[in-house]
């Protein structure tokens, strides 16, 4: 038997497109060169498709469709910049901004810029906008969890459970506005099923789930990305092979992630990829305190 | 217990005995030694739709379920503690604080806040149920808008029940047919033929009617021809999609070398719909012999039934007639005869009007949140389990009886070219004669209005709410509207799942506007970003125009973006028909116009 490639030809933007049967609508924009926003989709987790802000238009679709997780097929007519889809991107933005924190969500402030969305047109005075409000949740020495700053992605959600370490210490809990993400009754962290192995952090789009290096660093102002460095290494404690990206900052190591592409790791860590990096730099405070 | 994280809380007797009760029949428990040969996901998988139905146990044994409760729960089932609470939480019926209700309360009295309760003094129940010490929880549509303002009665360590019924002599299964309806008696009558005519506890006397005639013929004529009969009729879904039935049979039946079932969509949450109540109430025998025929057309031996919460006499009795129907053979290994396995498991919802949707009923049965998927793929091909489903609502189903008895010809002879048959109508508001109507499709909405009798109040008919909360206002110079799909869909409205809900001009339409605003606020189910934050949004600009008495150009233009998102991005139907009755309340100046400043 021999397999051979099956290719999809469709259009995009007037443009004809041919792809490999199966790829994402996402992808074969990403062929041509059209950029497409993404808030809850990664490379390597299986697409939710809740965000809706990387919807494009399909002819004779009533709705719109998810690019991440809709199919290119043959003789689609697809259109990126029609102004259902630009309307779409931008509510989506400005709900997203209106009701949570995005101060760390980099990649969304451009992405509001280009489709100029507002925020601040939700709410008066005598109605304000509801946002969610959360107390951070620093639990112990490793990481925070900071959920007004969560966009409801299930990202974390999927790299804790099916798509990474099987673990299931989290879940989306909660209907409508008052969903959150939570372990079992809210129970704190060490003594839930978590592992700690960080792999929620690495998906975290909006720096809701983070480093407790980042978030103490950034307490105090001295959070800087611009003069940090990025070194990759191979993890030293087992013989996996898996790659490490040690972030530095003034010579000591602030996070650690892994490359989503990279062929071991697929971007997830365990507890002592991620955190054990002690033996380099000891904290000045145990983790046992 | 192997890789499953399990906290320190444990359950006490009450709540371990009402979950073997509700569960243990089943074989649930794991043993450790058994995952060397059989375990993970797979074993997960098996016992997981036991989930709600362990939930429900929990809830009921102690009016909330405890720590312990759902550490013991997720230990049979072998569910994850973080996702059983995740599913609990979902829930309007679930409880996951403890509640401190003080001895001797037997139940929480849920009195119904929407439309046709609201329009009917259900604030005033309230208040009064409250000043008499009862324990209240205001609940979104119960079903039972021909008698507002409705109430159930959630019960702890009692069963659920709906007081009403025991109003009408019908409690528990009642002895004999208890539904009077407004067109009791009519020869025409089809779908309601056998309501408070039939014993809807006897097969006896669902056989010595005529039941089960339709399922032996249907046999006698094969699968196929059922499906063409079907697929020939012109039946499509009555729940408010319209899907033709014997397109969806088809695809079903043509799908090979997996298991297969067949679900009846009973969660009838749409606020101002009961029709399947009181079908399911009075006919269900009738639910039970279609259910099965779809079984044998599509070639699914699993058939089951997800009936809402709220509904606990309809529960009851089509229990009980599952139980009778598999006495007498016309369930399990060889289903009436037909050479084939059909078995049917009901299910209980535990409050949520999004379960309604098909994959949202899905993941729900499965022991998942009621979070809808994407289509494609349809549930076709990939609906319960992922297997292959055709999941009809209880109008749709029965309606196939007589398709099968007297053939697609006969059956296309009644309702319209397009809209062929009869039509079950929910008529509520200010009629005087609320209830379950049917109708041939064609007839006008002032012929429905007029057969409900003569207003109530001293008001003129200001609107009719057509299809429910996701459906729209009508103004009265829609009285000669025909109801078909054809046109209703052609003057911007629709049929929906039939509801027709009467509103005069003494009625504070921004108040309905407002509570349908936070219904779906309420309602969605939280997965997707257009709905989640634009039904709070919405809900928040409708806050404003009560308060301001009226919207400037900028809320105007910002509940028009808001609908249109919701509309275009949203994954499933609540988001997509969420601001459709408020878009309409505006165009037809049931709201407070708009003012001349820019706010």
């Amino acid at each position: 038997m021999t397999i051979t490639e099956v290719s999809v030809s469709l259009t995009i933007n007037g443009r004809a497109v041919s792809v490999p049967q199966g790829t994402s609508l996402l992808a074969a924009c990403e062929s041509i060169g059209i950029e497409t926003p993404t808030l809850c989709w990664a490379e390597n987790l299986t697409p939710v498709n809740v965000c809706r802000v990387c919807v494009v238009e399909v002819e004779g679709s009533r709705a719109l469709v998810p690019s991440c997780a809709r199919a290119a097929e043959e003789n689609m007519v697809v259109h990126t910049e029609s102004p259902r889809v630009r309307h779409s991107r931008k509510m989506v933005l400005e709900f997203l901004g209106s009701s949570t924190d995005l101060s760390q969500a980099s990649d969304l402030a451009v992405w509001m810029r280009h489709y100029q969305a507002d925020p601040n047109r939700y709410g008066q005075t005598d109605v304000p906008a509801e946002r969610i409000v959360e107390e951070p949740k620093v639990q112990d020495d490793l990481y925070v969890r900071d959920y007004d700053k969560c966009v409801l992605c299930y990202k974390c959600v999927e790299a804790c459970g099916d798509d990474a370490q099987h673990t299931y210490a989290i879940a989306v809990s909660g209907r409508g506005f008052n969903s959150r993400i939570s372990t079992e009754f809210d129970t704190v962290l060490p003594d839930s099923a978590c592992v700690y192995c960080g792999n929620c952090i690495g998906v975290c789009p909006t720096g809701a789930i983070q480093f407790k290096t980042e978030f103490d660093m950034r307490a105090v102002g001295d959070w800087r990305p611009e003069s940090q460095d990025v070194t990759t290494t191979v993890c030293s404690f087992c013989g996996v092979g898996c790659n490490l990206e040690l972030h530095t900052q003034d010579n000591k190591i602030v996070k650690v992630t892994s490359p989503a592409d990279h062929s071991v790791t697929h971007g997830h860590l365990c507890i002592k990829g991620r955190f054990g990096w002690q033996y380099v730099q000891p904290p000045t405070v145990s983790p046992r305190d | 217990m192997a890789d499953l994280f399990i906290g320190d809380d444990l359950a006490d007797d009450i709540e371990i005995a009402a979950v073997a009760a509700a569960v243990g029949a089943t074989n649930t428990v794991v043993h450790a030694g058994e995952r060397l040969v059989y375990g993970g996901t797979q074993r997960r998988r098996d016992h997981r739709h036991l989930l709600l139905p362990a939930l429900h146990a929990l809830q009921n044994a102690k009016g909330w379920i405890s720590p312990g409760g759902l550490n013991h729960v997720c230990t049979l089932l072998q569910v994850p503690p973080a996702e059983a609470y995740g599913v609990a939480t979902f829930y309007e019926m679930f409880r996951l604080d403890e509640p401190d209700y003080g001895p001797g309360v037997s139940h929480v009295t849920h009195v119904c806040v929407d439309a046709a309760c609201q329009i009917a003094g259900s604030r005033e129940l309230i208040a009064e149920l409250e000043a008499s010490g009862a324990q209240v929880h205001r609940s979104p549509c119960l079903g039972q808008c021909e008698r507002p303002p409705a109430q159930f009665h959630q019960g702890i360590g009692r069963p659920d029940l709906v007081p009403a019924d025991f109003a009408a002599g019908g409690a528990g299964l009642g002895g004999s047919p208890t539904e009077k309806i407004p067109q009791q008696g009519d020869p025409s009558l089809r779908l309601l033929r056998n309501v408070g005519v039939v014993d809807p506890t006897s097969l006896e006397a669902y056989r010595a009617n005529g039941g089960y005639q339709a399922l032996d013929r249907a046999i006698a004529m094969g699968a196929d021809a059922v499906c063409s009969a079907v697929a020939g009729s012109g039946l499509s879904g009555r729940g408010g999609a319209a899907f033709p039935t014997g397109i969806k049979w088809r695809a079903v039946a043509a799908e090979q070398g997996r298991p297969k079932h067949v679900v009846a969509n009973c969660d009838e949450s749409e606020p101002g719909t009961f029709k399947d109540r009181v079908v399911m109430e009075n006919d269900p025998f009738a639910v039970i012999e279609s259910l099965t025929l779809a079984g044998f057309a599509t070639g699914a031996e699993n058939g089951w039934i997800y009936i809402r919460g709220e509904y606990p006499l309809a529960t009851a009795r089509l229990q009980n007639a599952v139980n009778q129907a598999q006495d007498a053979g016309l369930l399990g290994s060889n289903a009436a005869g037909s050479g084939q396995r059909f078995d049917i498991e009901i299910r209980r919802g535990a409050g949520a009007y999004i379960c309604g949707e098909e994959t949202a009923l899905f993941a729900s049965l499965e022991g998942f949140r009621g979070e809808p998927r994407s289509k494609p793929p349809f549930p076709t091909t990939h609906g319960l389990f992922s297997e292959p489903t055709a999941i009809n609502n209880p109008e749709t189903l029965i309606n196939t009886l007589d398709i099968v008895l007297y053939g697609a010809e006969q059956y296309r002879r009644r309702g319209t070219e397009r809209s062929p048959g009869t039509k079950l109508l929910c008529v509520s508001g200010r009629v005087t004669k609320p209830g379950v109507y049917e109708v041939e499709f064609g007839v006008s909405l002032g012929e429905v209005l007029a057969l409900a009798g003569p207003l109530t109040g001293s008001g003129r008919l200001a609107a009719v709410l057509m299809g429910g909360a996701a459906g729209s206002f009508v103004g009265p110079d829609a009285l000669d509207l025909p109801l078909t799909l054809e046109d209703t869909r052609e003057r911007g409205t629709t049929l929906g799942s039939g509801v027709i809900m009467a509103f005069t001009d003494e009625i504070d339409m921004t108040a309905v506007a407002l509570r349908i605003a936070e219904f779906f606020r309420n309602e969605s189910c939280g997965q997707c970003v257009p709905c989640r934050v634009g039904t709070v949004r919405q809900h928040e600009t409708m806050l404003q125009l009560q308060t301001a008495g009226g919207l400037g150009a900028k809320r105007r233009k910002l509940i028009e973006d808001i609908s249109q998102v919701m509309v275009d991005a949203s994954i499933c139907g609540l988001g997509h028909t969420a601001a459709s009755a408020i878009n309409s309340a505006f165009d037809l100046g049931l709201l407070p116009g708009g003012r001349n400043d820019d706010n």
